[in-house]
């Protein structure tokens, strides 16, 4: 972390709103350049381009304005540059690679964005990683300088860790040490379970404020190489070129992410965002948001050159990206939402269409297989929001395949219970993405983290091929409750009114708890540790009191702690 | 004891004899010491008798002995100044408390820093000047730089005793750590900026000598306040040693800005070149360049580092003493911080920063003060002369590579520029290719003969330790 600014202040900053859309003609933190199969992206954090007043961004730290950049470079060069095999991340500043999280962001910002903002950047590494492993786009993260902190984080998030053995350049955690918190972005969970950096070593590391510099840092697995700096730039560009000799080509042109098109509006205590197949609605008082979701309008492109052509205007695309959009606006502009009604409408048929037109073509083609990726982190986005997410099927919505994942990544579903006709009654059905290529972060489909106790279960839904009604829906366990038209309206009424008077920090932690059953993957204990054990530590006395670490750190006074071991 | 770590050769008064743990691990670093040395030691002088001066004890009689030795035979010793009895802390949050005989646990690390850090510095200058032998003005000269050269390579053992006495096997890998850095290689530099600059003449080593060498004083000065008391006393016998450093950078700059001067009157335009001397505005440019590399060694303006070592106890003011609060706390210091503006022209805001974090700031303003009693003294020499000249000392904004000023530009004033206006007239400030050359080819030939000296700087008022200045401080052997 970053050690800078002369003027913290230590009143809470209000949360900025916050766009994620952005475009490589218009980062100011990172330059992405391209060399055939190798693209290099490297950070120049602007000192004084912070996302809002307050702070200075030195020695390459960051704040979310840096990582929006960082998310939306990792995403088009999986959709604009197919070509691209191996992505070299470095730093453009001399002696520093990045000293991670501004300490001084950070400390001005209230503990809600600080939370936000740590999941935001663990979905973006989470990304970077799954760039790797699932679209052949290697990142080797090339450490000309001190990676401390996030920075280090970054680093560990890369496939390749090469560090420059200059004398000073080094890779440190001194969260610990220096500011009495926990690296937040897996570092911890990565050394020890990625990198598996043996635990004693791994404990030294994480205790030392300085790091950890050259062969040692390679004999600890820290870093995969050492090098001298007369030869580090020339050793990267050898690694990167074997490294995307190695890797397949894949056939045809990137396709272009146009910025999505979205209408806002605010209007007497209620505000929302209208996408071409998204829309939110925000009622401010009863701090409850709708967020509705559109089937196809369309055929689906029946081939996976239509699909092409299609580009960003795919449903399975648009849609997805709209959704991302409106989740992260959510998150980041709405902090008081607590309970988000899930709605959709349209043609079920389309939308089992567009899936298994999606899921036939992604066999074989790497843009419908992009996707459908990134159809998977959208969802996942979905599971890790921190807001109540209650599910209403209607007559007229389309919960079905792609889209029933809404309604099984919500904590309760509610469906009309009542009638078969196509007119009155509401429907949920399935198509194959409901069964592999969208699991959640634990490994497992949302249809096998329902039925845990049942694990046959799932293999029989997928025999499944009509629609179910709201009565069979219930029985088949798919939804929560399914009330007859006469009490549907005062059901769902009173449900959504009784959740949103619960504490929202309990409903976070005991939702989290829910939603992520079944086995452990690193995507899970990174988000599980970063809320149970960062949050807590970062909001203990230790850290964050009036003589805290977090609170002193670059102040004339030392720290002082309360000595009890909880 | 072995046959080279023993205290006849190595002179000390921490009874090594006894000390089993700082006599293993020496005998792991000695020898490779001395094979530093011979590789990076002065290049070509090995095997002469240099008459020198070692200090064999701490007394007044037994700092300064005198005799001939050859250098790689030199006795590097290790030496405290006597403990002052009950000694407490004098500044900081443990402030008054009686100091550490040992490392608090929690400091290890932050002290380590500390101590690596200076003890780079040493070795860092032997390298810096290792070729100097062959362009020496004078053999008293020539033996003033081996005297410095040795008391470097002492002020590396004095680090070096202490890692190896009190950071266990960390402190050992440090102490191996200073033998493998090398001065101004790109990929083992060593720590700080200024002493990877290459001194390849003999006005940039009396600079060195007189200006950095001035940073090390004040380094000490602050490390002699230090709770770890060990520290203390280590850097206490080092300020004796770094004041004859300064002695010759003072005297040295003194000679080259007389004979400048007499050369000028000599000629018809007052023109020194012509004469074959260094023009005034020549040592003026080697001023700039020394001084401002010597400033940044101070560290940044606005230090959390500085903040900690001084909250921690572990880095005072120097003569702290003098100040008249030892805690610092709840003081400001006033401070103009330059931000970019229109057109990339710095302009300044005033900002109160808390004292603590402004110590280096308070040590850089001891040390500017103290640089200009040096420089008073040659332009007294100038003026005595008839010359009509004075050397400045520039804005400590000038040329600066680290801090509030690093990545903007100044001009010896302190006034704002652009990048291209300081593009366009760096030059007239800082030494040049051109500079370079001429001093190069002024200092070609060595002076190896006891009567002579080079035509570019008086001969001293004085030889050393009552011998003439005509004495064979240098004895070569072919």
């Amino acid at each position: 972390m970053e050690p800078s600014a002369s003027s913290a202040s230590h009143a809470k900053a209000p949360d900025p709103v916050v766009r994620f859309e952005t475009h490589p003609s218009r980062y100011k933190h990172w330059k992405l350049s391209f060399d055939g199969a190798v693209a290099r992206l490297e950070m120049n954090v602007d000192t004084d381009a912070p996302l809002r007043p307050g702070y200075e961004l030195k020695l390459n730290s960051y704040d979310l304005g840096v990582d929006i950049e960082l998310a939306d470079a990792v995403q088009r060069l999986r959709f604009e540059h197919p070509e691209v095999k191996v992505v070299v991340v470095t730093s453009g500043q001399p002696k520093i690679f990045c000293a991670g999280a501004n300490i001084y962001m950070l400390g001005s910002s209230t503990h809600g964005f600080k939370v936000n903002f740590c999941k935001y950047t663990n979905e973006t590494r989470l990304y970077l990683e799954a760039a790797c492993s699932e679209s052949g786009q290697h990142y080797v993260a090339a450490l000309n300088g001190v990676a401390s902190g996030g920075g280090y984080e970054l680093a560990l998030a890369c496939e390749e860790i090469l560090l420059c053995d200059d004398g000073s350049s080094a890779v440190s955690f001194p969260e610990t040490p220096l500011l009495a918190v926990l690296p937040g972005t897996g570092g911890l969970t990565r050394l020890v379970d990625k990198r598996k950096v043996r635990r004693d070593l791994a404990d030294v590391f994480s205790s030392l404020a300085e790091g950890v510099r050259g062969k040692r840092a390679q004999d600890w697995g820290l870093v995969d190489r050492s090098v001298p700096r007369s030869r580090f730039d020339q050793t990267v560009i050898d690694r990167a070129r074997a490294l995307a000799a190695a890797t397949p080509d894949k056939q045809g042109a990137g396709v272009a992410l146009p910025a999505l098109e979205v209408a806002r509006w605010e209007d007497a205590g209620k505000a929302g965002a209208d996408y071409r197949y998204v829309s939110v609605k925000v009622d401010k008082a009863t701090r409850v948001a709708e967020l509705r979701m559109l089937a196809p309008d369309a055929a689906a492109p029946a081939t996976a050159e239509a699909l092409r052509t299609a580009g960003a205007d795919a449903w399975a695309l648009r849609a997805f990206r709209e959704l991302d959009d409106a989740l992260l606006d959510l998150r980041f502009n709405h902090p008081t939402v607590g309970l988000v009604r899930l709605l959709s409408r349209g043609d079920a048929a389309r939308v089992i269409e567009a899936d298994r037109a999606l899921a036939a073509q992604a066999e074989s083609d790497w843009f419908a297989r992009e996707v459908l990726l990134h159809m998977k982190r959208v969802l996942k986005r979905l599971d890790l929001t921190a807001k109540s997410l209650f599910a209403i099927v209607e007559p007229g919505s389309c919960f079905v395949g792609s889209l029933f994942e809404l309604t099984l990544a919500a904590d309760r579903s509610y469906m009309l219970g009542e009638g078969d006709d196509e007119g009155t009654a509401a429907f949920v059905g399935f198509s194959p993405l409901n069964f592999g290529p969208l699991p959640m972060s634990n490994g497992l489909t949302r249809l096998a983290s329902r039925f845990l106790a049942k694990p046959d279960r799932v293999a029989e839904l997928a025999e499944q091929t009509e629609l179910l009604s709201g009565p069979d829906a219930l029985d088949a366990g798919l939804v929560t409750f399914a009330p007859d038209a006469i009490d549907w309206e005062d059901e769902v009424r009173l449900a959504v009114e009784e959740r949103a008077s619960l504490s929202p920090d309990a409903l976070t932690g005991m939702e989290a708890n829910l939603r992520f059953c079944g086995p452990e993957t690193t995507e899970t204990k990174i988000f599980a540790r970063l809320s149970a054990w960062q949050n807590w530590i970062f909001q203990r006395p230790n850290a964050v009191g009036e003589r805290g670490a977090l609170t002193m750190y670059g102040r004339p006074e030392r720290p002082e702690f309360d000595w009890r071991r909880t | 004891m072995s046959s080279v770590v023993n205290s006849d050769r190595i002179p000390n008064n921490v009874h090594l004899g006894d000390d089993k743990k700082l006599q293993r691990a020496l005998e792991a670093w000695q020898p490779r010491y001395v094979e530093w040395w011979k590789q990076m030691g002065p290049e070509g002088f090995q095997e002469d008798d240099v008459y020198l001066r070692t200090a064999i004890s701490v007394d007044h009689e037994g700092w300064a002995h005198f005799d001939y030795v050859k250098m790689p035979e030199y006795r590097w010793g290790i030496f405290l100044t006597d403990p002052v009895p009950d000694r407490k802390i004098g500044f900081g949050d443990f402030m008054g408390e009686p100091v550490w005989q040992t490392v608090p646990g929690e400091m290890r690390n932050m002290l380590r820093r500390l101590i690596v850090t200076q003890g780079d510095t040493e070795p860092a200058s032997v390298e810096q000047q290792r070729l100097l032998g062959k362009t020496c003005p004078s053999l008293y000269d020539l033996r003033n730089l081996f005297q410095v050269n040795v008391e470097e390579g002492r002020h590396l053992w004095a680090m070096v005793y202490l890692l190896h006495s009190y950071f266990g096997r960390d402190g050992r890998e440090e102490a191996e750590g200073l033998l493998e850095r090398r001065s101004g290689n790109p990929d083992k530099p060593r720590i700080l900026g200024a002493f990877n600059e290459p001194c390849t003449n003999w006005l940039s080593f009396f600079m060195f000598t007189y200006f950095t060498d001035r940073d090390g004083k004040y380094q000490l000065l602050a490390l002699a306040e230090s709770g770890f008391d060990p520290l203390a006393r280590t850097t206490r016998f080092m300020l004796t040693e770094e004041a004859h450093h300064m002695f010759v950078g003072e005297t040295g700059v003194l000679r080259v800005v007389k004979r400048t001067c007499e050369l000028m009157k000599q000629n018809k335009r007052e023109d020194a070149r012509a004469e074959g001397g260094i023009d005034l505005a020549t040592i003026q440019r080697y001023v700039n360049f020394w001084y401002s590399c010597s400033l940044d060694l101070f560290g940044g303006e606005i230090s959390s580092n500085a903040a900690s070592f001084f909250a921690n106890s572990l880095k005072g003011r120097a003569k702290e003493d003098s100040y008249p609060d030892h805690k610092a706390l709840d003081v400001g210091y006033a401070m103009q911080v330059p931000v970019i503006g229109e057109g990339g022209r710095p302009t300044f805001r005033g900002e109160e920063v808390p004292l603590r974090n402004a110590m280096n700031e308070v040590l850089r303003d001891e040390y500017v003060e103290d640089s200009q009693r040096g420089v008073d003294k040659w332009n007294k020499a100038i003026a005595e002369a008839g010359v009509s000249f004075q050397i400045k000392l520039p804005s400590r904004r000038f040329h600066r590579r680290t801090g509030i000023h690093a990545g903007m530009h100044f001009d010896v004033e302190g006034n704002p520029l652009t990048k291209d206006e300081w593009e366009a007239r760096k030059h007239q400030w800082l030494p040049s290719e051109a500079d370079e050359a001429y001093l190069q080819s002024l200092m070609s030939k060595p002076v190896y003969e006891a009567n002579q000296m080079a035509n570019w700087l008086q001969p001293p008022p004085h030889g050393i330790k009552g011998k003439p200045v005509e004495f064979e401080y240098v004895r070569r052997h072919p």
